[in-house]
């Protein structure tokens, strides 16, 4: 219940409305009970004693019983839903609000598919509760407490004689409540099986097809449907034990009810009418009691949600702007690394590993403005975090990053990102115009401005051949774009702001030989007057670098520019030899071919095997 | 909390339907699937023909169905005889309890307890059997129909899946099979079932009087006119309800995807707008329907209420007249109170009646789908090839219009590398897709020692050609099995020598559990160049006679480098081989180097030749590499 507490904020705004369904649901059940005595009263005044001038009384109150209850059973439905509605919204603001803002670090663990079913699933089992469980759980109460008042004052020895099935009723419900469960859990986790062998297979159909593997696949489905099949069998099977179980112990209970209260009227103890109406007053009993043990889990449901829910919403987003945190409206760009440690203290992304030493240890790495420093080493060297720790995606253990002088923690993070671009590794597009998407850092950027961005990253031209030009929808719900397209949208995104900070995390990784070269061309012109990093990318825009920095398990082995680490013999220059065996067949070669190609060639193989030496 | 402004629902009013806020239109979600379509008889038989085959237990199910409904309306009957033999003042037999009378009253009340008694055995007995029995007819027709469903996917080609998300294809087998699932297990059963009880509640009602139930039911009309109404509109708010959740749930599924370039360049607050937004309409579009769906109940209670009071007055009326007795009264009051929830279902059913429509058509629209690539009737089998591929002037295109091989002629001796070199489009893939036959060619032929590929057999060409994938796919499964998946029938020794031969071995082995070891799908525990090394490793134990290898651009470290170099000169020994080549070592070690340029080659040979030629091959290695020419 604690959790209701925590989570106050969201639904205590609305508990009026709250309110108002669980008191109109009172007066809808207290209404309700009238039906009966009015009943009672048609039998025992109108029709036994001859009565007959009062039947249009008893008649009319029928209706307007049932025309006062429909105004509460709309109310108690509507409140409820109200009361739900707005505090499930704010919940959700509250959740989509944590999640913009929550840190790296925090993603590097999620699962996207937890945070989903976070979001949707539990907020939806919360919402269950709040607009309609919670209400229903009152009435369970309104409905057994009033009708037992009713039903005493009427016959007792009635009353107890009839409810003594009651608790057979309530074990065999509550039991049923136990093994649906993990029928339920069987049946989703058997179709989470198929589905995913399904998606396996259509992901895989090119593989399927060139080894004429259909007959096979098939087989495997067959297998799993099943299974499917077979779990929801037996879950059925439960159903059939159960419902018609219930159903024969509500009508025994109700021929116990005859039984004894036909006896009773034989005796003249009790009234025909008292007994017709105790044929309706016993549901009362019966139905809450049936519901019970559906009402208990939605509780339980929204208690285990709500603490999901609470844990998301108490996470604390680490990463935020200091209470010295300074405006920094322009900057140079020069970026210093001071003696920097860091360490990840959960699994690098994207894989399990977990380190137990640093990723960067005592880095030193001064950066002046409108420098370029080219990053290269091999995969968990400590690239991709040393980048990371500019625009604060992280923040260090140990020393400092300044730029131009001033910490980056002591900088306002928008001002601090804002003067930053990033591409990284995996580009992202968002389902919507390419324009919007150029734009995404500053939606008010004039179309000139967007226009000038994709032409410095060489996108303009196939932009404008696309059907709707800057206009055409992209993204995984749109057109489909080529990877080297991605990439350079997602350059002209990163550079639509004139950054003064360039970061290009391995931004050429994943498109092909050809397309990467003309990404390169783009890129030389994109670095002039910015503060540069450059992450494995083809050795062409190294011969740009200021510095090139060699990583090996977050230590700078080697730094210097192309010619001198060649020269030093070191790292670099053994990476480089690694395709000496061709290059030696080559130079027997160079004669023919000419110039300077043959080394060229041989010295690209080695580019590539460096490059891509970390993935 | 975040670090900016959280607005509450209170802030943003709870009632009015919301405006749009600045950042509204900054993402696109796409309208959904159409929810439901009208009834159609056609697509009613083809689903049947799926229960068909169980029709004996169905009919059982009907049976067992028939009874239960007859035995619970029995009830009511037996408490008015109860109290109009035993109980009420003046006592009254009829035509079925006449044989009563003869006891005393208590014994008379003791007899008619028994048979309700029993009555309510035979209703439980009756119903366990219509539960168990309609299930197993419902989920055995819902196999066949997703085993049909899924065998015929396999059949089609290429073309399907290229044309269309996988995430689109895997949608149909399981969500719209699974929307079927109700229907075929309880939904018709339950149906005739409500039909029955209506149908029974009115001749028990006619039986008892005739006079009392035609009044009662003059009001039947209103009352289907307005739920119906009521219901169908209720139903389509629920529907544009879904609408808005599947998009809430596909922006938070993007912003969770997109959440390093949000952070990145700071759009939190601007995120945050756009989700208010969509939150704030799902709301609003929620309690509108609320607003209809809340008054439905009461309705329904105002209606029966009005057939009660008429049960009450004119019953009263007639009682006095002596034409009815008590215990037809509180029957007739009973059966008038049982009368709306059926009719209630029923409206409901037929709203899913019709979605199931919707999820029907487009299971049919698959499984009318025909493969594009068909074998020929009388196919041969392809007998085992020397490897000679011949390409006579093969003309493809994709879509109409857009051509994607404009008369492509290649020779290819037993035996030969060739290299496919060529800017994205250029025809690289369309080559390959050609000669394993995943799509016909519109114009000339290919012909593999002599024979047109077209006039074998898909089985008998596809196992004599192995395909090596950029994008390596392996299942979840054991390594062993993923390899072994080039070739069901092989040994451990088997998959094994074969991951020897392409280097695989080691890196198998320095697994926690060697060749036993699970990967899971997309093989998340290997490093891209262990992934292609497997790959290799399963082409290798096919033994095919041709090789198609489209070679992975993607970074490995050094040392992996060394070792798929090795194995890919294993791989290439004796075969002739299709290359899409990203490495240089690859595409100089190859006999032969095609260039292709929009759909045609544009030059061919060795690279000594074409780069002596100083064509478009050597501008293309040239404009590359030059940097080095420079540096060195």
């Amino acid at each position: 219940m604690r959790i209701f507490i925590k989570l106050k904020r969201y639904w205590v705004p609305y508990a009026w409305w709250g309110a108002g369904g669980v008191v109109a649901m009172g007066i809808l059940t207290l209404a309700g009970l009238t039906r009966p005595w009015l009943l009672e009263q048609l039998i025992d005044r109108v029709i036994s004693r001859r009565h007959f001038t009062e039947l249009p009384y008893w008649a009319l109150a029928v209706i307007g019983v049932a025309l006062f209850r429909s105004v509460f059973n709309f109310g108690r439905q509507y409140l409820g839903q109200v009361f739900g509605q707005n505090a499930t919204f704010d919940l959700r603001q509250g959740m989509y609000d944590k999640l913009q803002y929550l840190h790296f670090k925090f993603y590097d663990n999620a699962k996207t598919g937890d945070l989903m079913s976070r979001v949707t699933a539990d907020t939806e089992a919360f919402r269950m509760f709040l607009s309609f469980g919670f209400i229903q759980l009152m009435d369970t109460i309104y409905m057994t407490v009033f009708s037992l008042l009713v039903m005493l004052s009427m016959s007792v020895k009635l009353t107890l004689v009839t409810l003594a099935a009651m608790p057979l009723l309530l074990v065999v419900v509550l039991r049923f409540e136990k093994v649906v469960h993990p029928a339920f859990t069987r049946i989703r986790e058997a179709l989470s099986d198929l589905t995913a062998a399904t998606q396996e297979n259509l992901n895989g159909m090119r593989t399927v097809k060139s080894f004429a593997r259909e007959r096979f696949e098939i087989g495997k489905f067959a297998d799993r449907n099943r299974a499917y099949v077979q779990t929801n069998l037996d879950a059925a099977g439960l159903w059939a034990s159960f419902f018609p179980l219930i159903e024969l112990l509500s009508n025994l209970a109700i021929t116990l009810l005859l039984w004894y209260g036909g006896t009773l009227v034989l005796r003249g103890e009790l009234t025909l009418g008292r007994l017709v109406a105790f044929f309706s007053l016993i549901w009362y009993w019966i139905w809450p009691l049936r519901e019970v043990g559906y009402q208990i889990n939605t509780l339980i449901q929204a208690t285990a949600s709500g603490e999901r829910l609470d844990e998301l919403l108490s996470t604390d987003i680490a990463i935020k702007d200091g209470p010295d945190a300074v405006a920094v409206p322009a900057m140079a760009g020069h970026v210093h690394f001071e003696n920097v440690f860091f360490r990840y203290d959960s699994p690098r992304p994207g894989t399990n590993e977990r380190l137990d030493h640093h990723a960067l240890a005592g880095i030193d790495l001064d950066v002046p403005a409108g420098s370029v420093v080219a990053l290269l080493g091999t995969t968990g060297s400590g690239k991709s975090s040393l980048v990371s720790l500019i625009p604060r995606f992280y923040d260090v253990t140990q020393g400092r990053v300044t730029i131009d002088g001033i910490d980056v923690r002591h900088i306002r993070l928008q001002d601090l990102r804002r003067h930053i671009g990033i591409v990284l590794q995996e580009t992202f597009l968002w389902s919507a115009t390419i324009r919007e998407n150029i734009a995404y850092g500053r939606r008010d950027a004039a179309l000139e401005e967007v226009i000038a961005a994709a032409k410095l990253a060489q996108a303009h031209d196939f932009i404008m051949e696309t059907p709707l030009g800057y206009e055409t929808v992209v993204g995984e719900r749109g057109l489909g774009l080529s990877g080297g397209q991605k990439q350079r949208i997602a350059i002209a995104r990163a550079i639509l702001n004139n950054p003064r900070v360039l970061i290009l995390d391995d931004a050429t990784a994943s498109v092909d030989m050809e397309t990467e070269h003309e990404i390169q061309v783009g890129l030389v012109h994109l670095m002039q007057g910015r503060t540069t990093f450059v992450i494995a990318h083809r050795l062409s825009s190294l011969k740009h670098a200021d510095q090139i920095i060699v990583l090996e398990a977050g230590r700078m082995v080697e730094r210097g520019t192309h010619e001198q680490l060649l020269a030093a013999g070191g790292v670099y220059r053994s990476i480089y030899d690694i395709q000496f065996r061709d290059r030696q067949q080559e130079v027997t070669r160079t004669d023919e071919s000419g110039g300077g190609f043959a080394d060229a060639a041989a010295a690209a193989d080695t580019a590539a095997a460096l490059e891509r030496g970390d993935r | 909390m975040g670090s900016g402004v959280f607005k509450t629902a209170r802030e943003l009013h709870h009632r009015r339907k919301p405006q749009a806020g600045n950042n509204a239109e900054r993402f696109y979600y796409k309208e959904e699937v159409v929810f439901e379509k009208p009834f159609d008889w056609r697509q009613a038989r083809r689903l049947g023909a799926f229960i068909l085959p169980y029709s004996r237990l169905l009919i059982g199910a009907l049976l067992m169905m028939s009874l239960a409904t007859v035995t619970r309306l029995a009830i009511p009957f037996l408490i008015a005889q109860a109290i109009d033999t035993t109980l009420s003042g003046d006592l009254k037999a009829t035509f079925w309890t006449a044989w009563l009378m003869k006891y005393p009253a208590a014994t008379r009340l003791n007899l008619l307890v028994a048979i309700m008694a029993g009555v309510h055995l035979v209703n439980w007995l009756a119903n366990y059997l219509r539960i168990k029995l309609t299930n197993t007819v419902g989920q055995n027709a819902l196999y066949d129909l997703r085993q049909k469903l899924f065998s015929h996917i396999q059949t089609l080609s290429l073309k399907f899946f290229d044309s269309r998300p996988a995430g689109a294809i895997l949608v149909r087998v399981t969500n719209d099979v699974n929307s079927l699932q109700d229907l075929f297990t309880s939904g018709i059963v339950s149906m005739l079932q409500d039909f029955l009880t209506l149908v029974g509640i009115v001749v028990i009602m006619f039986s008892m009087h005739v006079t009392l139930a035609s009044v009662c039911f003059v009001f039947l009309p209103f009352v289907l006119l307005i739920t119906t109404r009521l219901r169908s509109r209720i139903r389509h708010g629920w529907q544009l309800v879904r609408v808005k959740q599947a998009r809430m749930t596909a922006h938070i599924a993007e912003a969770l995807q997109g959440i390093r370039v949000t952070g990145s360049f700071h759009q939190e607050e601007e995120n945050k707008e756009f989700f208010q937004d969509m939150n704030a309409d799902n709301r609003w579009n929620w309690l509108n329907v609320q607003r209809f769906q809340a008054w439905f109940h009461p309705i329904i209670e105002i209606m029966g209420a009005i057939g009660t009071m008429v049960v009450y007055w004119y019953g009263t009326n007639l009682l006095r007249g002596g034409s009815m007795t008590v215990g037809q009264l509180v029957a007739f009051a009973t059966y008038i109170g049982q009368f709306w929830e059926p009719i209630n279902r029923l409206t409901q059913q037929y709203g899913n009646i019709l979605v199931a429509m919707a999820s029907s058509e487009r299971i049919c629209e698959y499984l009318d789908t025909v493969p594009t690539v068909v074998e020929e009737e009388q196919a041969k089998t392809l007998p085992i090839i020397q490897g000679r591929v011949e390409f006579e002037d093969v003309v493809f295109a994709y879509e109409e219009g857009r051509r994607a091989l404009g008369g492509v002629s290649l020779t290819i001796a037993p035996g030969e590398t060739v290299a496919l070199v060529g800017q994205t489009g250029a025809g690289k893939t369309s080559i390959i897709n050609m000669l394993s036959r995943f799509y016909d060619v519109q114009g000339g032929a290919i012909k593999i020692d002599g024979h047109d590929i077209r006039s074998v057999s898909l089985e008998s060409l596809r196992s004599q050609i192995a395909i090596v994938l950029q994008d390596t796919f392996i299942f979840s499964g054991t390594i062993m099995d993923n390899i072994r998946f080039g070739r069901l029938g092989a040994t451990d020794d088997q998959v094994i020598t074969a991951a020897r031969a392409v280097r695989a071995h080691d890196f198998i082995m320095r697994m926690p559990e060697g060749y036993q070891t699970e990967v899971k799908e997309r093989g998340s525990r290997l490093s891209m160049g262990e992934r292609q090394l497997i790959s290799f490793a399963r082409a290798l134990l096919a033994e095919p006679r041709i090789l198609v290898l489209d070679e992975a651009t993607a970074s490995i470290d050094t040392r992996t480098e060394l070792l798929i170099q090795e194995a890919l000169a294993e791989l290439l020994k004796g075969r002739t081989s299709f290359v899409i080549a990203h490495r240089l070592s690859t595409i100089r070690g190859a006999g032969k180097i095609v260039v292709l340029d929009h759909g045609r080659v544009v030059e061919m040979g060795n690279h000594d030749s074409l780069m002596q030629q100083r064509g478009v091959y050597h501008g293309l290695i040239q404009a590359q590499f030059k940097f080095f020419s420079s540096a060195m």
